[in-house]
């Protein structure tokens, strides 16, 4: 019995430390089979998982359905490529006004949103990240509707040693180490203080509050580390293409980290991963396939509507269940 | 004069969104389903409509040959995979919806191409003068009186007939009205179908203002969730004012907004302010709306 329930811990470890092994080596991979193209692919993949994973804290753990976050992502892509145009370079102050910007942007949506719920409270974030669209699409001197252009990108001085995010290869381990570290924070946070009590004003917040949470403080609290989470995605994101546009704060955008979040699985740890690579994945292979990716992308999303009720990784999780009973 | 043309301007443009709103807000109303692809739905009835135009020549053919069409694809389209939503929750909704918009505006890429031209009738394409001094589009005229003729057809279908009584009584109480012998589900196949005909109405109709293109559902759709949430959910009449509403709001916003920056304001941000502060207004008002009333305007769940 004991060996038995080892067992699984033991498999996911060996799994972990494969997977840990084979991201990291990736770049010389590819390098090696000659594909170095696929490198801004991988990134672009990493980037957006955290994205996605910063919304699966809130929709899935918090149960708050936003559909603004592109708001955040969006956000901490203008910062960061503002800053660069005005000539700020320092990628810890770049760090440092995204953290700022989007951790106040999140506090004061989320105080409002947060007095609705339901469709209500989708409504409303969603209107919000509309006002940072047409905001973005205002202001002339950044560019515009037609998005703003930086040659430069963030530069990292740790004690002598420089680090250029305009180097692919720092680009993507700096991407890992963040997406590393809000798995790691995210897998600490769900058997946490707060992270039990989340579930529980997620699953009854009226219960939650007769009990004495204070639901609403609790819950702005986790929109905001996720709106944080999201900006720096963003900030990664400019780094990555040396561009940002209006398009970043989209609804559409918005409606592509949810998409990522239920392919992949709401409530899981690894959900927004699973969901941003295989969307990422799928739309670059269909792409090179045929003219018209985002149709069959479309199928295969309907597929895992109609057939995988609980997204990937709860099919992986379901698949383990059973082969364990 | 200014003032009463862009007022006409936002009077069309509501009706329009008003249009698009009926059926959202029916089937988000009654059967709790988030369809993001309403808007798709949209621009399949534009390009049709502008695929038709072209192929009779004649606009009024072209038109009804859209709306049938769109009519027919949006009751299938309901049958087939829609109708399998309703007992979801709304992620689900969100992701097969959207999943939906993907695959529509695909593959109306592949049939029709990027975008394809549409263009007012001839005989439209001059203005009348209203007033002495008031010159308005006479296509633009058109455009109101289709809108007010459908808004005043809807409102009699949904007030005056039995089946509007029984789309009503779904939408203040589905459970009851079930167990009360409405057969909902084919009901909402019938509803879906006239809510995907008004739409083609309002795609095709706008096309010549606007551009038919691809990605054209994207933008207008998130308006017309706008409207419904400020109108009240389930609710045609609130739709109604809600259009209205927003569609003043937008227009009249844009134009009066950008005179009034022109005061203060250098000529290039102003041109670019205008618009955006406009834009952002049709939000502050949801916003505002929901505040004081959380229900929306007439709450259709008593």
């Amino acid at each position: 019995m004991l060996s038995e329930a080892k067992h699984p811990g033991l498999a996911r470890s060996v799994a972990l430390i494969a997977l840990a092994a084979i991201v990291l080596a990736l770049p010389f991979l590819l390098r090696a089979l000659g594909f170095d193209f696929y490198l801004s692919l991988a990134s672009r993949i990493v980037v957006y998982a955290i994205a996605a994973t910063s919304l699966n804290l809130v929709l899935g753990y918090g149960g708050m359905v936003s559909f603004g976050h592109a708001a955040f992502v969006g956000l901490g892509a203008y910062v960061t490529g503002v800053m660069i145009s005005e000539g700020v370079q320092s990628g810890s102050a770049h760090l440092g006004a995204v953290v700022l910007v989007t951790a106040f942007a999140a506090l004061a949506i989320g105080a409002i949103s947060l007095r609705t719920r339901g469709v209500y409270f989708i409504m409303i974030t969603l209107a919000f990240a509309q006002m940072l669209f047409y905001l973005a699409n205002s202001v002339k001197g950044y560019g515009g509707d037609e998005g703003l252009n930086v040659r430069a990108r963030s530069l990292f001085s740790l004690g002598g040693w420089v680090l250029d995010l305009k180097n692919p290869l720092a680009l993507y381990y700096v991407a890992l180490a963040v997406l590393a570290a809000s798995l790691f924070a995210l897998a600490r946070f769900v058997p946490s203080r707060l992270g039990y009590a989340m579930l529980a004003i997620r699953d009854d917040d009226v219960r939650a509050e007769a009990i004495g949470f204070p639901t609403y403080r609790y819950k702005l609290v986790v929109f905001v580390a996720a709106g944080v989470l999201g900006g720096i995605a963003g900030a990664l994101s400019v780094n990555l293409q040396g561009y940002v546009s209006p398009n970043a704060l989209h609804w559409t955008q918005s409606g592509t980290l949810m998409v990522m979040v239920i392919l992949g699985g709401v409530a899981t740890v690894w959900g927004g991963v699973a969901g941003a690579a295989v969307l990422l994945l799928l739309q670059e292979m269909l792409g090179s396939w045929t003219e018209h990716g985002e149709f069959w992308t479309g199928w295969v999303l309907l597929a895992v509507v109609l057939f995988a009720r609980r997204g990937l990784v709860g099919i992986a999780l379901s698949r383990r269940a059973q082969s364990a009973t | 004069m200014l003032i009463v043309e862009q007022a006409l301007n936002g009077l069309q443009f509501g009706l329009m969104l008003f249009l698009l709103a009926a059926g959202l807000t029916l089937v988000f109303g009654v059967m709790d389903m988030i369809n993001l692809a309403h808007g798709s739905l949209y621009m399949v009835g534009a390009f049709v409509a502008a695929w038709l135009v072209a192929l009779t020549g004649s606009f009024v053919l072209g038109i009804a040959g859209a709306v049938v069409l769109t009519a027919v694809f949006g009751m299938a389209l309901e049958v087939v995979l829609l109708r399998t939503l309703y007992a979801r929750d709304h992620l689900s909704q969100v992701l097969a919806t959207f999943a939906l918009i993907l695959i529509l505006n695909d593959g109306v890429k592949m049939i029709f191409g990027n975008d394809l031209p549409l263009s007012a009738p001839a005989a439209l394409a001059g203005p009348v003068e209203l007033l002495p001094g008031l010159v308005y589009p006479a296509y633009r005229l058109l455009i109101l009186a289709v809108g007010l003729v459908l808004a005043l057809l809807l409102w009699l279908l949904v007030q005056k007939t039995r089946m509007g009584a029984l789309v009503r009584a779904g939408a203040s109480n589905r459970t009851m009205a079930t167990a009360l012998g409405v057969d909902i589900t084919r009901l909402f196949t019938f509803v879906f179908g006239i809510g995907a005909a008004l739409c083609a109405v309002a795609g095709a109709l706008l096309g010549p203002l606007l551009a038919v293109q691809v990605g054209m559902g994207e933008n207008i759709l998130i308006l017309a969730f706008v409207v419904i949430v400020i109108g009240g959910i389930g609710s045609i009449r609130g739709a109604l004012v809600g259009a209205i509403l927003v569609g003043g709001i937008d227009t009249l916003g844009r134009t009066l907004l950008q005179h009034l920056f022109r005061e203060f304001l250098p000529p290039q941000w102003a041109s670019a302010a205008g618009p955006a502060v406009a834009s952002v207004a049709v939000y502050v008002f949801m916003a505002v709306v929901l505040a004081v009333k959380p229900q929306g305007l007439f709450p259709a769940r008593g």
